[in-house]
């Protein structure tokens, strides 16, 4: 198993859930690397749900691509990365129906930027369940230069776009899907403390 | 009276002064020797003649220097001022709002000519005459929230009111403490305030929110809230806080009292009559320690304010380094007396400093 517990944190946090099967008229399953775990004990739950489920999963070197196929949803894609599959995952979003149900799982990049595009596309946070599975990393947006670093494991990480050292916020933004960065030697230039694995 | 406007920075030079009408009208914001959150909620509706709680929208002599200084956050950085889609009728609240009270406050600074939707505005000091349709966008040179909060003092978050929640929807933001609007719009009451430690464990933001959803047109409340920054800064922005950050580490027993600024937000929240948004101005009021304690009641209570707040405030608040240099700047201004009870500074009644 890969699911990690986070620690109680402020209110701007997303808290993420177990999925479970819901009556649906469709499902659209979004996971990337072992957030495909969550979807197999999800199938394994309820075997009947995939004949009417789109399945878009990122592996990011897992392999679980077979066990996935092997569930035989009605539609499977797999994509390289999030931004070559978002093109795909809007449109699936703005065809759908009333009645589509929304299944997220895996990192929390994933997760925040595919609640963004469902919530745009207008479907209600009621048909939308997360669960959080893998990799702890986080996405992050320097709040200075607004570029977003992907994947942040270590607090504090260095900015991928400007270069200053950000110290971890669990403040987080859901229109960016992304935790805030902060210059951590902003009054002791030079000053970085040693960086330590998150949640550590 | 009329009011003498300061040419004067917020950058660079910080030759922001307040003069003695400035001081003695500063809205201090400890009613008594310590500080506690609390949602300290009352009503705005006007306050003793030339205090800042007079008028609906304060104009005071730094009106001028403010809105420049606006002006050049905004160049740097045009996200400072956002507005999700569905907020420009809120913005056109906002401006409607601004401009009735602003005239009919400051008549000879303001005017405003309505003759159906087509509206005449003029603001004096800023040497403005535009003729627009009101509810047009067109008409104006950029959305209203932003053409009216251009010539207006203080922050400006505009809150989306559904589902018994506030949300941040809209705002123009460049006098902020440590605060983006950029990140935080589109959140909604609890997330913005998510960083702000005790306060929640405390309760104080459920009952901020139960009150504010009942906030009714005509019926504004005001409430004020303080910090503390090094050089009459306005823009502590957290996009420049590695350009900023480092001015809190240039204090010394001799430049404190020049250098060092209480910074007080006067918060008001008016209700708007066609988005049923709640707008919620953010007026950043500054003060030198050295201005502070020439009111021999407020320096004695400042003292004894900062000694004894709690630690995870004063870090909050950013100034835990320099506390103790503050502590020894103001307890030369505290000679132990009591001090009458209340805001204001008592400059008559209140004994000279005994020290």
């Amino acid at each position: 198993m890969s699911k990690f517990q986070f620690p109680e944190s402020i209110a701007s946090r997303p808290v993420y859930g177990t999925l479970e099967p819901r009556p649906g008229k469709a499902h659209l399953m979004i996971a990337d690397a072992e957030g495909a775990e969550a979807i197999l004990d999800l199938a394994a739950q309820n075997k009947g749900l995939m004949s009417n489920t789109h399945i878009i999963f990122i592996p990011k070197g897992t392999d679980f691509s077979d066990k996935l196929r092997a569930l035989k949803p009605a539609q499977y894609y797999e994509g390289p990365s999030y931004p070559a599959s978002v093109q795909r995952i809007r449109k699936v979003l703005g065809d759908a129906h009333m009645g589509l149900q929304v299944y997220l799982a895996g990192t929390e990049g994933l997760m925040g930027q595919a609640m963004n595009e469902a919530v745009s596309a207008g479907i209600p946070a009621s048909a939308i369940q997360t669960e959080h599975r893998g990799s702890v990393a986080r996405r992050m947006q320097c709040v200075h230069c607004k570029g977003i670093t992907e994947d942040v494991v270590t607090d504090p990480f260095v900015c991928s776009h400007c270069g200053l050292n950000l110290f971890v916020r669990d403040h987080y933004s859901r229109r960016l899907a992304a935790f805030q960065g902060v210059c951590i030697d902003a009054e002791d230039p030079g000053n970085v403390p040693e960086s330590v694995e998150l949640y550590k | 009276m009329t009011i003498q406007f300061n040419k004067e920075t917020f950058r660079d030079d910080y030759s922001f002064r307040n003069s003695d009408w400035a001081i003695k009208r500063f809205p201090f914001p400890f009613h008594e020797d310590s500080y506690m959150y609390s949602v300290n909620m009352e009503q705005h509706r006007g306050g003793p003649e030339g205090s800042v709680y007079e008028k609906r929208f304060d104009v005071d002599e730094h009106y001028l220097s403010e809105m420049q200084d606006r002006a050049m956050v905004l160049a740097e950085d045009p996200l400072r001022c956002q507005s999700l889609p569905h907020m420009t009728l809120a913005g056109w609240d906002t401006l409607e709002l601004i401009m009735v009270s602003k005239s009919e406050d400051y008549p000879d600074l303001f005017e405003l000519h309505r003759d159906g939707n087509r509206w005449r505005w003029v603001n004096k000091p800023m040497g403005i005459d535009h003729t627009f349709t009101f509810l047009d966008d067109t008409t104006l040179p950029c959305g209203p929230l932003e053409y009216i909060t251009r010539q207006t003092q203080g922050d400006f978050a505009v809150l989306d009111q559904r589902d018994d929640m506030l949300w941040m929807d809209a705002g123009m933001v460049t006098t902020q403490a440590d605060w983006s609007l950029d990140f935080d719009i589109g959140m909604n009451f609890f997330e913005w305030h998510a960083p702000v430690p005790l306060a929640h464990e405390m309760g104080i933001f459920k009952r901020a929110l139960k009150f504010l959803l009942n906030v009714q047109q005509g019926a504004p409340a005001r409430r004020l809230n303080w910090t503390m920054t090094v050089n009459p800064l306005l823009d502590t922005s957290p996009e420049n806080y590695h350009k900023w950050g480092i001015q809190k580490t240039t204090l010394t027993p001799e430049n404190i009292g020049a250098k060092q600024h209480l910074r007080v937000e006067l918060q008001t929240f008016f209700r708007l009559p066609r988005s049923n948004a709640l707008l919620f101005p953010i007026r950043c009021y500054l003060i030198a320690f050295q201005d502070i304690v020439t009111v021999p009641k407020w320096g004695r209570r400042l003292h004894r304010v900062i000694r004894d707040l709690p630690e995870e405030l004063a870090t909050y608040k950013g100034f835990i380094a320099n506390r103790p240099m503050m502590l020894d700047y103001l307890s030369k201004y505290d000679d132990g007396l009591e001090t009458s009870l209340g805001v204001w500074p008592d400059l008559e009644t209140e004994p000279p400093l005994e020290k």
